[in-house]
């Protein structure tokens, strides 16, 4: 298994074909207390760069871009209760979504773990 | 001598400050005030209806409940099943409810109210005594043109002096606030782009040294949004702007004085590189109070413009009474002005509606209000001017610009100021929270200086400054209240940047406390429930 960051600070997750998206520990300091998440439906086609969930803070509502093309297998439903999560486990229980992805080769444009601490900590 | 045997002397103050709880929770002056369902019984009412069986053909005493179908119930099915559980309070119940919640308010009239971009200035009596005139306070918006020669004459004078300030070259007075103003220029813009043949033109440039309301008014007039960035010295910058213009480029929104504070001082070039790519340029005026008698907007070359009479020219707002929006067009966009608009003849005043518009407002766009705008703001507004005069208006502007400034530099030793070395700041001056302890940020301040009995600043707005403290004095202040406001502000800061632990729990002398932001907006309780009493639960 291996993760991908994206500039605008989702992550993803690969198991095989399929993905798992979030958000980073930094992207949920930045926001603050999450108070809402909106996750996309089971069956949506979400290209590269697509809206793909809103995330509201006390601060500010934010868009959560898909970080690869594919379909939407399950939104993270725990999250309409909890979206708590997403502070207190950003890259683990507070994930957003699973994607069957349609184009592996849309990970070689994203940074590895290490890239995106060296970007995170140039901000 | 005749002695006072009433038994009563002067009391002297314990020392020390042991204050009990009360039985009411009041304190003094400062008074609990529970909600209005939890004041009012549902079983009592304010007002002694008389029952009226023979229209209604309610039987005896029940006026207030259904279904009793009968020949005089027009409402058929619609009648109401049961009651809805108002609460019936009297007169008196009812004027003491609100008075004792407004005394738990912040207004103008109590104190310097600092927010930004928010103009919140006083609004003179004279302005309130014109304005309650019965020729104008009594007139409807349906009544034959001769008889409200007046009010009509008011819209006219006022829209001639805002033509004249702004440089421009015609007015709608019928926007009813800043946003809507925002629209109707927009729409402005789009039918004449539509007129051309050039309604591909689908993108709005919007610098993020704008307002906040102008990508959205661009969005919701169906135009896509593309940002421009800022200079690191606070102002859009030019050369990102103008190499974005194209043939799909609609034209720019740009919000001058922006909302760092600071004149945009490339604008006039701008306006001709955005004009000579096709596109129209819409200022947001809400600023104009900064340069209002000091520069023409006309002269740089601004398209529309959108002025509120509620900042600019002193007429209420923020709870005190509505806004009102006209906007100024250039010659090009006048003919897709909104209607109706006063005209005058020899004859006297006229209104140009669709009826009347006739050959010359055929390409109107159409309208923005059933009638002609907030003539209530638009006496307000034109008293303003008239008690003013131009040199009284260019002098609003140059003390707003000095109140401001003298606030920047009264502080930018303790608090970051980042547009500080860009020259003076227009009618707003900036601060950010940088050089604040870890866990120190804009929101401890401002809620310290509610304590200090001040409404507190716009913050974290622009987006562009770090923990933004926005304060805007405005010209009605005097010396004596900004040095006031100045020395609670650099008190509170100087506390934040040593630490002071108990900023973190500020407020402590409003009515409530801090309140717990995160779990209002995770479970909020939107409606109010009638308790469960504890024998109906068991039943």
């Amino acid at each position: 298994m291996s993760r991908y960051f994206t500039e605008d600070h989702e992550w993803i997750r690969i198991d095989g074909q399929t993905g798992t998206v979030g958000i980073s520990d930094y992207a949920q300091g930045q926001l603050g207390d999450i108070v809402f998440v909106d996750v996309p439906e089971q069956g949506k086609g979400l290209s590269k760069g697509d809206e793909a969930a809103v995330v509201e803070s006390v601060k500010a509502a934010s868009d959560v871009y898909s970080p690869v093309s594919g379909a939407v297998i399950e939104g993270n439903a725990a999250l309409a209760d909890e979206p708590a999560l997403v502070n207190s486990d950003p890259e683990g229980e507070g994930w957003f979504f699973k994607l069957t992805l349609s184009d592996p080769s849309e990970l070689d444009s994203l940074m590895d773990e290490t890239a995106y601490e060296a970007f995170v900590a140039k901000l | 001598m005749a002695l006072n045997q009433s038994g009563w002397r002067p009391t002297t103050p314990e020392s020390g400050s042991n204050a009990p709880a009360t039985f009411t929770g009041n304190k003094a002056l400062m008074l609990e005030e529970a909600l209005i369902f939890e004041i009012g019984s549902t079983d009592t009412t304010g007002v002694d209806f008389s029952a009226s069986p023979a229209k209604t053909g309610a039987q005896s005493g029940d006026v207030a409940t259904g279904p009793r179908p009968s020949p005089g119930n027009k409402l058929g099915d619609l009648f109401r099943a049961k009651p809805i559980g108002l609460p019936g309070l009297s007169e008196p119940e009812t004027v003491r409810h609100y008075t004792r919640l407004s005394r738990q308010n912040y207004a103008i009239d109590l104190g310097l109210f600092p927010l930004g971009s928010c103009t919140m200035k006083h609004n003179p009596r004279l302005n309130e005594k014109m304005a309650r005139l019965p020729g104008f306070a009594d007139v409807h918006p349906l009544q034959p043109v001769d008889t409200v020669q007046g009010a009509l004459g008011v819209i006219h004078q006022l829209a001639e002096w805002l033509v004249t300030l702004t440089g421009m070259h015609s007015v709608a007075m019928s926007p009813k606030a800043g946003a809507h103003g925002e629209l109707c220029g927009i729409l402005a813009i789009k039918a004449a782009l539509e007129k051309r043949g050039e309604g591909h033109r689908k993108v709005v440039l919007v610098p993020e040294s704008a307002h906040g309301t102008n990508p959205a008014t661009a969005a919701f007039a169906g135009f896509a949004v593309e940002d421009i960035p800022a200079t690191p010295d606070g102002r859009v910058d030019t050369e990102a702007l103008v190499a974005r213009l194209g043939p799909d480029v609609a034209g720019v929104m740009i919000t001058n004085p922006n909302t760092c504070g600071l004149f945009e001082r490339d604008l006039k070039a701008i306006s001709e590189a955005v004009h000579a790519a096709g596109g129209y340029v819409y200022c947001d005026g809400a600023n104009f109070n900064a340069i209002v008698g000091r520069v023409r907007p006309g002269d740089l070359g601004i398209d529309a413009m959108h002025i509120n009479l509620h900042k600019t020219f002193s007429t209420p707002h923020g709870g005190g009474g509505p806004g009102s929006g006209p906007v100024v067009f250039s010659e090009r966009l006048t003919p897709f002005a909104p209607l109706p608009f006063v005209e005058r003849s020899d004859s006297g005043f006229h209104l140009v509606e669709e009826e009347t518009a006739g050959e010359h407002h055929a390409d109107s766009f159409g309208r923005m209000t059933a009638f002609h705008g907030q003539m209530g703001m638009f006496t307000r507004a034109l008293t303003y001017i008239l008690s003013h005069g131009a040199d009284g208006l260019r002098q609003v502007a140059e003390d707003a610009v000095l109140n401001a400034n003298y606030v920047l530099r009264s502080l930018e030793d303790v608090l970051d100021a980042p547009f500080a070395k860009s020259g003076p700041c227009m009618h707003e001056a900036i601060f950010s929270d940088e050089g604040f302890p870890e866990g120190f940020t804009t929101i401890d301040v401002a809620k310290a200086l509610i304590d200090e009995g001040f409404h507190p600043m716009t913050m974290y707005f622009p987006l562009v400054v770090h923990g933004a403290m926005l304060v805007e004095p405005t010209e009605t202040e005097s010396r004596a209240a900004l040095d006031q406001f100045i020395g609670a502000l650099r008190s509170v800061a100087e506390r934040a940047k040593a630490g002071d632990a108990t900023l973190k729990t500020a407020p402590h002398f409003a009515p409530r406390s801090r309140l717990d932001e995160t779990l209002a907006a995770r479970k909020p309780k939107l409606v109010w429930r009638e308790p469960v009493v504890a024998s109906e639960a068991a039943e």
